[in-house]
Protein backbone atom coordinates (compact mmCIF):
# COMPACT_ATOMS: atom_id res chain seq x y z
CA UNK A 1 0.00 0.00 0.00
CA UNK A 2 2.90 2.18 -0.23
CA UNK A 3 2.40 4.25 -3.22
CA UNK A 4 -1.07 4.30 -2.56
CA UNK A 5 -2.30 7.84 -2.10
CA UNK A 6 -5.85 7.70 -0.19
CA UNK A 7 -7.13 4.22 1.17
CA UNK A 8 -10.54 3.19 2.26
CA UNK A 9 -11.87 0.12 3.73
CA UNK A 10 -15.55 -0.75 4.85
CA UNK A 11 -16.37 3.18 4.65
CA UNK A 12 -19.89 3.69 6.07
CA UNK A 13 -21.61 7.25 6.35
CA UNK A 14 -24.82 7.61 7.79
CA UNK A 15 -26.17 11.32 7.22
CA UNK A 16 -29.59 12.27 9.12
CA UNK A 17 -30.05 8.18 9.64
CA UNK A 18 -29.68 6.99 6.53
CA UNK A 19 -27.04 5.20 4.81
CA UNK A 20 -25.22 7.60 2.43
CA UNK A 21 -21.89 4.99 1.98
CA UNK A 22 -22.26 1.66 2.43
CA UNK A 23 -19.30 -0.66 2.36
CA UNK A 24 -17.07 1.20 0.14
CA UNK A 25 -13.44 -0.05 -0.31
CA UNK A 26 -11.02 1.16 -2.47
CA UNK A 27 -7.61 2.38 -3.02
CA UNK A 28 -6.28 5.35 -5.25
CA UNK A 29 -2.76 5.05 -6.45
CA UNK A 30 -0.49 8.11 -6.16
CA UNK A 31 0.63 10.25 -9.18
CA UNK A 32 -2.55 9.99 -11.12
CA UNK A 33 -5.72 11.34 -12.01
CA UNK A 34 -8.82 9.78 -10.32
CA UNK A 35 -12.18 10.05 -11.23
CA UNK A 36 -15.12 9.56 -9.12
CA UNK A 37 -18.28 9.44 -11.70
CA UNK A 38 -21.95 8.95 -10.72
CA UNK A 39 -25.15 10.19 -10.82
CA UNK A 40 -26.36 13.50 -8.74
CA UNK A 41 -27.25 12.29 -5.36
CA UNK A 42 -24.86 9.28 -5.14
CA UNK A 43 -22.66 10.68 -2.67
CA UNK A 44 -19.64 11.51 -4.13
CA UNK A 45 -19.20 14.85 -2.12
CA UNK A 46 -20.05 13.27 1.03
CA UNK A 47 -16.94 10.43 0.30
CA UNK A 48 -14.37 13.49 -1.05
CA UNK A 49 -15.49 15.40 2.68
CA UNK A 50 -14.47 12.01 3.99
CA UNK A 51 -10.96 11.71 2.60
CA UNK A 52 -10.60 15.87 3.46
CA UNK A 53 -11.51 14.54 7.47
CA UNK A 54 -15.02 16.97 7.47
CA UNK A 55 -17.23 14.59 7.54
CA UNK A 56 -18.21 12.26 10.15
CA UNK A 57 -17.51 8.74 9.24
CA UNK A 58 -20.08 6.05 10.74
CA UNK A 59 -17.93 3.23 10.07
CA UNK A 60 -15.05 2.20 8.70
CA UNK A 61 -11.76 4.03 7.72
CA UNK A 62 -9.83 6.00 5.17
CA UNK A 63 -5.90 6.51 5.41
CA UNK A 64 -4.91 9.78 3.37
CA UNK A 65 -1.17 9.77 2.82
CA UNK A 66 -0.05 7.38 5.71
CA UNK A 67 -2.63 9.24 8.39
CA UNK A 68 -6.06 8.99 9.46
CA UNK A 69 -8.46 11.22 7.81
CA UNK A 70 -8.50 14.99 9.06
CA UNK A 71 -5.02 14.14 10.90
CA UNK A 72 -3.41 17.96 11.65
CA UNK A 73 0.17 17.12 9.65
CA UNK A 74 -2.40 16.46 6.46
CA UNK A 75 -3.88 20.09 6.26
CA UNK A 76 -0.77 21.66 4.09
CA UNK A 77 -1.03 18.43 2.02
CA UNK A 78 -4.27 18.20 0.81
CA UNK A 79 -5.45 20.83 -1.75
CA UNK A 80 -9.73 20.91 -1.92
CA UNK A 81 -12.12 22.64 -3.46
CA UNK A 82 -15.77 22.27 -2.46
CA UNK A 83 -18.41 22.11 -5.15
CA UNK A 84 -20.08 25.28 -3.94
CA UNK A 85 -16.54 27.65 -4.42
CA UNK A 86 -14.78 28.79 -1.34
CA UNK A 87 -13.83 32.12 -1.98
CA UNK A 88 -15.26 35.26 -0.41
CA UNK A 89 -17.56 37.30 -2.76
CA UNK A 90 -16.30 40.67 -1.23
CA UNK A 91 -12.86 40.53 -1.62
CA UNK A 92 -10.90 40.37 -5.05
CA UNK A 93 -9.60 37.42 -6.65
CA UNK A 94 -6.27 38.18 -5.49
CA UNK A 95 -6.77 39.46 -2.23
CA UNK A 96 -8.86 36.11 -1.78
CA UNK A 97 -5.76 34.33 -2.98
CA UNK A 98 -3.23 36.35 -0.69
CA UNK A 99 -5.56 35.34 2.36
CA UNK A 100 -5.70 31.70 1.73
CA UNK A 101 -2.00 31.83 0.45
CA UNK A 102 -1.06 33.60 4.22
CA UNK A 103 -3.18 31.18 6.37
CA UNK A 104 -1.10 28.22 4.13
CA UNK A 105 2.24 29.64 4.79
CA UNK A 106 2.57 29.54 0.99
CA UNK A 107 5.11 32.21 -0.66
CA UNK A 108 3.29 35.21 -2.15
CA UNK A 109 4.08 34.26 -5.97
CA UNK A 110 2.41 31.44 -5.80
CA UNK A 111 -1.23 33.72 -6.17
CA UNK A 112 0.24 34.55 -9.70
CA UNK A 113 1.31 31.08 -10.70
CA UNK A 114 -2.30 29.53 -9.72
CA UNK A 115 -4.20 32.07 -11.26
CA UNK A 116 -2.06 31.67 -14.69
CA UNK A 117 -3.18 27.94 -14.05
CA UNK A 118 -6.62 28.57 -14.06
CA UNK A 119 -6.62 31.51 -16.24
CA UNK A 120 -7.89 34.10 -14.62
CA UNK A 121 -5.23 36.72 -14.35
CA UNK A 122 -7.40 39.47 -16.21
CA UNK A 123 -9.65 38.95 -13.48
CA UNK A 124 -7.70 39.12 -10.31
CA UNK A 125 -8.51 42.82 -9.26
CA UNK A 126 -11.95 41.95 -10.03
CA UNK A 127 -14.44 41.52 -7.05
CA UNK A 128 -15.47 37.76 -6.67
CA UNK A 129 -19.06 38.65 -6.43
CA UNK A 130 -19.23 39.96 -9.74
CA UNK A 131 -17.98 37.09 -11.68
CA UNK A 132 -19.70 34.42 -13.70
CA UNK A 133 -20.25 30.98 -12.23
CA UNK A 134 -17.48 29.41 -13.94
CA UNK A 135 -15.02 31.80 -13.16
CA UNK A 136 -15.71 31.40 -9.47
CA UNK A 137 -15.42 27.87 -9.30
CA UNK A 138 -12.04 28.49 -11.18
CA UNK A 139 -11.06 30.86 -8.08
CA UNK A 140 -11.77 28.13 -6.09
CA UNK A 141 -9.98 26.01 -7.64
CA UNK A 142 -6.79 28.05 -7.99
CA UNK A 143 -6.86 28.35 -3.95
CA UNK A 144 -7.20 24.55 -4.07
CA UNK A 145 -3.46 24.95 -6.04
CA UNK A 146 -1.87 26.87 -3.25
CA UNK A 147 1.28 25.50 -1.47
CA UNK A 148 1.42 23.13 -4.25
CA UNK A 149 -0.03 20.10 -2.38
CA UNK A 150 0.48 16.54 -2.93
CA UNK A 151 -3.25 15.07 -3.13
CA UNK A 152 -5.39 17.40 -4.91
CA UNK A 153 -9.31 16.43 -4.11
CA UNK A 154 -11.66 18.51 -6.50
CA UNK A 155 -15.68 18.42 -6.69
CA UNK A 156 -16.65 18.99 -9.82
CA UNK A 157 -13.98 21.33 -10.84
CA UNK A 158 -15.12 21.82 -14.49
CA UNK A 159 -18.70 22.10 -14.18
CA UNK A 160 -19.89 25.29 -16.58
CA UNK A 161 -16.74 25.63 -18.33
CA UNK A 162 -16.39 25.55 -21.86
CA UNK A 163 -15.09 22.99 -23.56
CA UNK A 164 -11.62 24.57 -23.81
CA UNK A 165 -11.17 25.99 -20.81
CA UNK A 166 -12.05 22.10 -19.65
CA UNK A 167 -9.48 20.64 -21.72
CA UNK A 168 -7.04 23.06 -20.48
CA UNK A 169 -7.86 22.18 -16.90
CA UNK A 170 -7.58 18.47 -18.04
CA UNK A 171 -4.27 18.91 -19.39
CA UNK A 172 -3.19 20.41 -15.88
CA UNK A 173 -4.40 17.69 -13.96
CA UNK A 174 -2.53 15.39 -16.08
CA UNK A 175 1.07 17.73 -16.09
CA UNK A 176 0.40 18.10 -11.99
CA UNK A 177 0.46 13.78 -12.04
CA UNK A 178 3.07 14.00 -14.29
CA UNK A 179 5.00 16.15 -11.65
CA UNK A 180 4.08 13.49 -8.93
CA UNK A 181 0.55 15.34 -7.70
CA UNK A 182 -2.48 12.62 -6.74
CA UNK A 183 -5.61 13.96 -8.41
CA UNK A 184 -8.76 12.79 -7.22
CA UNK A 185 -11.94 14.61 -9.36
CA UNK A 186 -15.53 14.40 -9.11
CA UNK A 187 -17.80 14.95 -11.98
CA UNK A 188 -20.77 13.33 -13.39
CA UNK A 189 -20.52 13.64 -17.28
CA UNK A 190 -19.18 10.47 -18.43
CA UNK A 191 -17.01 12.13 -20.99
CA UNK A 192 -14.51 13.28 -19.00
CA UNK A 193 -13.75 9.74 -17.66
CA UNK A 194 -12.05 8.91 -20.85
CA UNK A 195 -9.31 11.61 -19.65
CA UNK A 196 -8.99 9.65 -15.98
CA UNK A 197 -5.80 7.06 -15.12
CA UNK A 198 -8.49 5.42 -13.36
CA UNK A 199 -12.37 5.54 -12.21
CA UNK A 200 -14.37 5.17 -9.36
CA UNK A 201 -17.79 4.89 -10.11
CA UNK A 202 -20.95 5.28 -7.44
CA UNK A 203 -24.06 4.10 -7.38
CA UNK A 204 -26.74 4.73 -4.70
CA UNK A 205 -23.85 4.85 -2.13
CA UNK A 206 -21.97 1.74 -3.17
CA UNK A 207 -18.80 1.00 -5.41
CA UNK A 208 -20.30 0.14 -8.73
CA UNK A 209 -17.21 0.32 -10.76
CA UNK A 210 -13.25 -0.01 -10.17
CA UNK A 211 -11.10 0.34 -13.03
CA UNK A 212 -9.51 1.77 -15.35
CA UNK A 213 -11.36 3.49 -18.52
CA UNK A 214 -9.84 0.67 -20.63
CA UNK A 215 -10.55 -1.84 -18.57
CA UNK A 216 -13.91 -0.90 -18.31
CA UNK A 217 -14.73 -0.70 -21.79
CA UNK A 218 -13.03 -4.35 -22.45
CA UNK A 219 -15.64 -5.65 -19.73
CA UNK A 220 -18.41 -4.24 -21.83
CA UNK A 221 -17.90 -4.20 -25.45
CA UNK A 222 -18.50 -0.73 -25.97
CA UNK A 223 -15.68 1.80 -26.96
CA UNK A 224 -17.88 4.38 -25.90
CA UNK A 225 -18.01 5.01 -22.02
CA UNK A 226 -21.10 6.15 -21.34
CA UNK A 227 -22.96 3.39 -22.92
CA UNK A 228 -20.40 0.96 -20.87
CA UNK A 229 -21.58 2.62 -18.41
CA UNK A 230 -25.28 1.86 -19.18
CA UNK A 231 -24.59 -1.41 -20.06
CA UNK A 232 -22.98 -2.36 -16.87
CA UNK A 233 -26.44 -0.96 -15.13
CA UNK A 234 -28.57 -2.76 -17.74
CA UNK A 235 -26.48 -6.10 -16.37
CA UNK A 236 -26.63 -5.70 -12.80
CA UNK A 237 -29.69 -5.22 -13.02
CA UNK A 238 -31.16 -8.25 -15.10
CA UNK A 239 -29.08 -10.44 -12.57
CA UNK B 1 -2.66 29.24 17.57
CA UNK B 2 -0.74 31.20 15.08
CA UNK B 3 -0.48 34.67 15.26
CA UNK B 4 0.53 35.52 11.40
CA UNK B 5 -2.71 33.27 11.02
CA UNK B 6 -4.93 35.05 13.10
CA UNK B 7 -3.43 38.53 11.61
CA UNK B 8 -4.35 37.44 8.03
CA UNK B 9 -7.95 37.08 9.37
CA UNK B 10 -8.11 40.38 10.76
CA UNK B 11 -6.88 41.67 7.72
CA UNK B 12 -9.35 39.58 5.18
CA UNK B 13 -12.31 40.90 7.51
CA UNK B 14 -11.35 44.44 7.60
CA UNK B 15 -10.76 44.38 3.33
CA UNK B 16 -14.14 42.26 2.56
CA UNK B 17 -15.58 45.46 5.25
CA UNK B 18 -13.69 47.80 3.25
CA UNK B 19 -15.40 46.83 0.07
CA UNK B 20 -18.80 47.82 1.35
CA UNK B 21 -18.36 51.55 2.20
CA UNK B 22 -22.07 51.57 3.20
CA UNK B 23 -21.43 49.27 6.16
CA UNK B 24 -18.40 51.15 7.07
CA UNK B 25 -20.36 54.64 7.11
CA UNK B 26 -23.27 53.36 8.86
CA UNK B 27 -20.90 51.41 11.61
CA UNK B 28 -19.29 54.22 12.06
CA UNK B 29 -22.17 56.99 12.06
CA UNK B 30 -25.07 55.36 13.32
CA UNK B 31 -24.42 55.14 17.05
CA UNK B 32 -23.71 59.19 16.88
CA UNK B 33 -26.63 59.82 14.71
CA UNK B 34 -28.64 57.90 17.76
CA UNK B 35 -27.10 60.10 20.43
CA UNK B 36 -27.67 62.82 18.62
CA UNK B 37 -31.41 62.53 18.23
CA UNK B 38 -31.57 61.40 21.77
CA UNK B 39 -29.87 65.30 22.59
CA UNK B 40 -32.88 66.65 21.41
CA UNK B 41 -35.22 63.94 22.46
CA UNK B 42 -34.25 65.48 25.89
CA UNK B 43 -33.85 69.01 24.84
CA UNK B 44 -31.80 69.59 28.23
CA UNK B 45 -28.21 69.32 28.99
CA UNK B 46 -29.36 67.80 32.48
CA UNK B 47 -31.02 64.75 31.19
CA UNK B 48 -28.78 63.95 28.30
CA UNK B 49 -26.10 64.00 30.44
CA UNK B 50 -27.44 61.39 33.00
CA UNK B 51 -28.54 59.12 30.03
CA UNK B 52 -25.67 59.52 27.22
CA UNK B 53 -23.14 58.04 28.92
CA UNK B 54 -24.76 54.66 29.26
CA UNK B 55 -26.12 54.86 26.06
CA UNK B 56 -22.83 55.24 24.79
CA UNK B 57 -22.02 51.76 25.66
CA UNK B 58 -25.76 50.21 24.72
CA UNK B 59 -25.41 51.57 21.10
CA UNK B 60 -22.07 50.10 20.07
CA UNK B 61 -23.43 46.86 22.02
CA UNK B 62 -26.26 46.14 19.64
CA UNK B 63 -24.66 47.63 16.49
CA UNK B 64 -21.91 44.83 16.73
CA UNK B 65 -23.84 42.40 17.86
CA UNK B 66 -26.15 42.75 14.77
CA UNK B 67 -22.79 42.73 12.41
CA UNK B 68 -21.23 40.12 14.03
CA UNK B 69 -24.04 37.74 14.04
CA UNK B 70 -24.45 38.40 10.34
CA UNK B 71 -20.95 37.84 9.27
CA UNK B 72 -19.78 34.88 10.86
CA UNK B 73 -23.31 33.24 10.24
CA UNK B 74 -22.23 34.19 6.66
CA UNK B 75 -18.67 32.93 7.14
CA UNK B 76 -20.36 29.59 8.80
CA UNK B 77 -23.39 28.63 6.25
CA UNK B 78 -20.94 29.15 3.13
CA UNK B 79 -18.49 26.80 2.15
CA UNK B 80 -15.48 28.95 3.28
CA UNK B 81 -15.77 28.25 6.74
CA UNK B 82 -15.35 24.16 5.90
CA UNK B 83 -12.60 25.07 3.58
CA UNK B 84 -10.76 26.85 6.81
CA UNK B 85 -11.48 23.75 8.87
CA UNK B 86 -9.40 21.93 6.60
CA UNK B 87 -6.16 23.67 6.88
CA UNK B 88 -3.95 24.33 9.31
CA UNK B 89 -6.10 27.58 10.81
CA UNK B 90 -6.87 27.38 14.20
CA UNK B 91 -10.36 27.45 16.07
CA UNK B 92 -9.15 30.50 17.72
CA UNK B 93 -7.34 31.97 15.14
CA UNK B 94 -10.65 32.50 13.29
CA UNK B 95 -12.46 33.89 16.01
CA UNK B 96 -9.59 35.92 17.25
CA UNK B 97 -9.28 37.53 13.70
CA UNK B 98 -13.01 38.59 13.65
CA UNK B 99 -12.41 39.73 17.48
CA UNK B 100 -9.36 41.84 16.31
CA UNK B 101 -11.13 43.20 13.36
CA UNK B 102 -14.17 44.24 14.97
CA UNK B 103 -12.68 45.78 17.69
CA UNK B 104 -10.92 48.07 15.61
CA UNK B 105 -13.43 49.42 13.90
CA UNK B 106 -15.38 49.77 17.44
CA UNK B 107 -12.37 51.91 18.61
CA UNK B 108 -13.08 54.19 15.78
CA UNK B 109 -16.79 53.80 16.14
CA UNK B 110 -16.96 54.69 19.73
CA UNK B 111 -13.93 57.45 19.16
CA UNK B 112 -16.53 59.10 17.09
CA UNK B 113 -19.70 58.13 19.06
CA UNK B 114 -17.89 60.04 22.14
CA UNK B 115 -16.37 63.36 19.98
CA UNK B 116 -19.77 63.68 19.05
CA UNK B 117 -21.31 63.44 22.62
CA UNK B 118 -18.59 66.40 23.76
CA UNK B 119 -19.54 68.66 21.15
CA UNK B 120 -23.35 67.76 22.65
CA UNK B 121 -22.83 68.95 25.68
CA UNK B 122 -21.93 65.75 27.46
CA UNK B 123 -19.71 66.40 30.37
CA UNK B 124 -17.03 63.33 30.87
CA UNK B 125 -15.41 65.54 33.63
CA UNK B 126 -11.70 63.93 33.74
CA UNK B 127 -12.55 60.24 33.14
CA UNK B 128 -12.77 60.54 29.34
CA UNK B 129 -10.31 57.50 29.03
CA UNK B 130 -12.25 55.11 31.23
CA UNK B 131 -15.55 56.18 29.44
CA UNK B 132 -13.52 55.51 25.93
CA UNK B 133 -12.20 51.75 27.25
CA UNK B 134 -15.59 50.98 28.88
CA UNK B 135 -17.31 51.51 25.65
CA UNK B 136 -14.94 49.60 23.29
CA UNK B 137 -15.32 46.78 25.89
CA UNK B 138 -19.50 47.22 25.45
CA UNK B 139 -18.85 46.71 21.44
CA UNK B 140 -16.44 44.04 22.07
CA UNK B 141 -18.83 42.60 23.96
CA UNK B 142 -22.07 42.66 21.65
CA UNK B 143 -19.53 41.40 19.21
CA UNK B 144 -18.83 38.39 21.35
CA UNK B 145 -21.70 37.46 22.04
CA UNK B 146 -22.96 38.04 18.30
CA UNK B 147 -20.29 35.63 17.33
CA UNK B 148 -21.46 33.09 19.89
CA UNK B 149 -25.04 32.93 19.28
CA UNK B 150 -24.41 33.09 15.35
CA UNK B 151 -23.51 29.82 15.95
CA UNK B 152 -27.41 28.47 16.81
CA UNK B 153 -29.08 30.18 13.63
CA UNK B 154 -29.08 28.40 10.31
CA UNK B 155 -30.53 31.53 8.73
CA UNK B 156 -30.13 35.28 8.49
CA UNK B 157 -33.45 35.72 9.83
CA UNK B 158 -32.77 33.70 12.70
CA UNK B 159 -29.59 35.42 13.43
CA UNK B 160 -31.57 39.22 13.26
CA UNK B 161 -34.02 37.65 15.58
CA UNK B 162 -31.09 36.89 18.52
CA UNK B 163 -30.87 40.21 19.02
CA UNK B 164 -34.46 41.10 20.34
CA UNK B 165 -33.78 38.29 22.17
CA UNK B 166 -30.21 38.52 23.41
CA UNK B 167 -29.95 41.98 23.73
CA UNK B 168 -33.27 43.95 24.44
CA UNK B 169 -34.25 41.46 27.90
CA UNK B 170 -30.00 43.11 28.89
CA UNK B 171 -31.72 46.44 27.91
CA UNK B 172 -34.59 46.17 30.34
CA UNK B 173 -33.11 44.87 33.18
CA UNK B 174 -29.17 46.78 32.67
CA UNK B 175 -30.84 49.63 35.22
CA UNK B 176 -30.84 52.13 32.70
CA UNK B 177 -34.90 52.00 32.49
CA UNK B 178 -35.38 51.27 36.40
CA UNK B 179 -32.60 50.94 39.18
CA UNK B 180 -31.74 47.46 39.31
CA UNK B 181 -32.06 48.09 43.12
CA UNK B 182 -35.91 48.54 42.42
CA UNK B 183 -36.09 45.59 40.87
CA UNK B 184 -38.14 42.43 42.28
CA UNK B 185 -35.59 39.80 43.69
CA UNK B 186 -36.07 37.27 40.47
CA UNK B 187 -35.53 40.20 37.96
CA UNK B 188 -32.13 41.31 40.07
CA UNK B 189 -30.80 38.17 40.22
CA UNK B 190 -31.52 38.10 36.24
CA UNK B 191 -30.09 41.55 35.72
CA UNK B 192 -26.85 40.04 37.85
CA UNK B 193 -26.01 37.43 35.18
CA UNK B 194 -26.11 39.97 31.98
CA UNK B 195 -23.32 41.54 31.42
CA UNK B 196 -24.53 44.80 30.13
CA UNK B 197 -25.92 45.40 33.55
CA UNK B 198 -21.75 45.72 34.92
CA UNK B 199 -21.22 47.72 31.05
CA UNK B 200 -24.08 50.13 32.01
CA UNK B 201 -23.07 50.56 36.04
CA UNK B 202 -19.38 51.15 34.68
CA UNK B 203 -20.20 54.09 32.68
CA UNK B 204 -22.53 55.11 35.74
CA UNK B 205 -19.75 55.36 38.00
CA UNK B 206 -16.64 56.36 35.57
CA UNK B 207 -18.91 59.58 34.96
CA UNK B 208 -19.64 60.06 38.19
CA UNK B 209 -15.65 60.46 39.51
CA UNK B 210 -12.86 60.66 38.24
CA UNK B 211 -11.55 58.18 40.28
CA UNK B 212 -10.83 54.71 39.62
CA UNK B 213 -12.58 52.70 42.21
CA UNK B 214 -12.83 48.89 43.53
CA UNK B 215 -16.70 48.76 42.14
CA UNK B 216 -15.49 50.45 38.93
CA UNK B 217 -12.34 47.92 38.30
CA UNK B 218 -14.95 44.89 39.03
CA UNK B 219 -17.40 45.95 36.69
CA UNK B 220 -14.27 46.33 34.27
CA UNK B 221 -12.87 42.99 34.67
CA UNK B 222 -16.43 41.54 34.92
CA UNK B 223 -17.57 42.81 30.98
CA UNK B 224 -13.64 41.54 30.17
CA UNK B 225 -14.54 38.27 31.26
CA UNK B 226 -16.88 37.83 29.52
CA UNK B 227 -15.99 38.92 26.42
CA UNK B 228 -12.91 36.33 26.79
CA UNK B 229 -15.80 33.37 27.69
CA UNK B 230 -18.07 34.10 24.67
CA UNK B 231 -14.95 34.48 22.63
CA UNK B 232 -13.94 30.94 23.69
CA UNK B 233 -17.38 29.80 23.96
CA UNK B 234 -17.32 30.80 20.07
CA UNK B 235 -14.10 28.77 19.61
CA UNK B 236 -16.14 25.97 20.48
CA UNK B 237 -18.99 25.83 18.24
CA UNK B 238 -16.55 25.43 15.31
CA UNK B 239 -16.67 21.82 14.25
CA UNK B 240 -14.15 20.68 12.27
CA UNK B 241 -15.79 17.53 11.62
CA UNK B 242 -19.81 17.59 10.87
CA UNK B 243 -22.40 15.10 9.66
N1 LIG C 1 -26.04 18.11 4.76
C1 LIG C 1 -26.65 16.96 4.52
N2 LIG C 1 -27.41 16.38 5.46
C2 LIG C 1 -28.04 15.22 5.23
N3 LIG C 1 -27.99 14.54 4.08
C3 LIG C 1 -27.26 15.06 3.09
C4 LIG C 1 -26.55 16.29 3.26
N4 LIG C 1 -25.91 16.56 2.10
C5 LIG C 1 -26.20 15.57 1.27
N5 LIG C 1 -27.01 14.65 1.84
C6 LIG C 1 -27.53 13.43 1.22
O1 LIG C 1 -26.46 12.56 0.96
C7 LIG C 1 -26.62 11.93 -0.30
C8 LIG C 1 -25.35 12.10 -1.10
O2 LIG C 1 -25.12 13.49 -1.30
P1 LIG C 1 -23.82 14.01 -2.01
O3 LIG C 1 -23.85 15.49 -1.88
O4 LIG C 1 -22.66 13.29 -1.47
O5 LIG C 1 -24.09 13.58 -3.51
P2 LIG C 1 -23.26 13.90 -4.84
O6 LIG C 1 -22.95 12.60 -5.46
O7 LIG C 1 -22.14 14.80 -4.53
O8 LIG C 1 -24.34 14.64 -5.72
P3 LIG C 1 -24.15 15.80 -6.81
O9 LIG C 1 -23.60 15.17 -8.04
O10 LIG C 1 -25.55 16.29 -7.03
O11 LIG C 1 -23.24 16.82 -6.21
C9 LIG C 1 -27.84 12.55 -0.96
O12 LIG C 1 -28.87 11.61 -0.90
C10 LIG C 1 -28.16 13.75 -0.11
O13 LIG C 1 -29.55 13.88 0.00
MG1 LIG D 1 -21.68 16.67 -5.00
Amino acid sequence: MANSAVAATALRIARTGRDVLRDVSFTVPACSVNGLLGPSGCGKTTLLRAIMGVQAVTAGVVEVLGHPAGHPGLRRRIGYATQTPAVYADLTVAECLRYFAAVLGAPATDVDRVLADVDLAGQRDRLVGSLSGGQRGRASLAVALLGEPELLVLDEPTVGLDPVLREDLWSLFHRLAAAGTTLIVSSHVMDEAARCDRLLILRDGTVFADDTPDGLRAATGETDLERAFLQLVRERETV
Amino acid sequence: MNPTITAATARRVLTQLRHDPRTVAMLLLVPSLLMSLLRFVFNDERAFNHLAPALLGVFPFVVMFLVASVTTLRERTTATLERLMTLPLGRLDLILGYAIAFGLVAVAQVGVATGVCAWLGLDLGGSLWTVLLIAVLDALLGMALGLLVSAFATSEFQAIQFMPLFVLPQFLLCGLLQPREQMSQVLHWLSDVMPLSYAVDALGRATASADMDAALLTDILVVAGCVLLALALGAGTLRRRTR
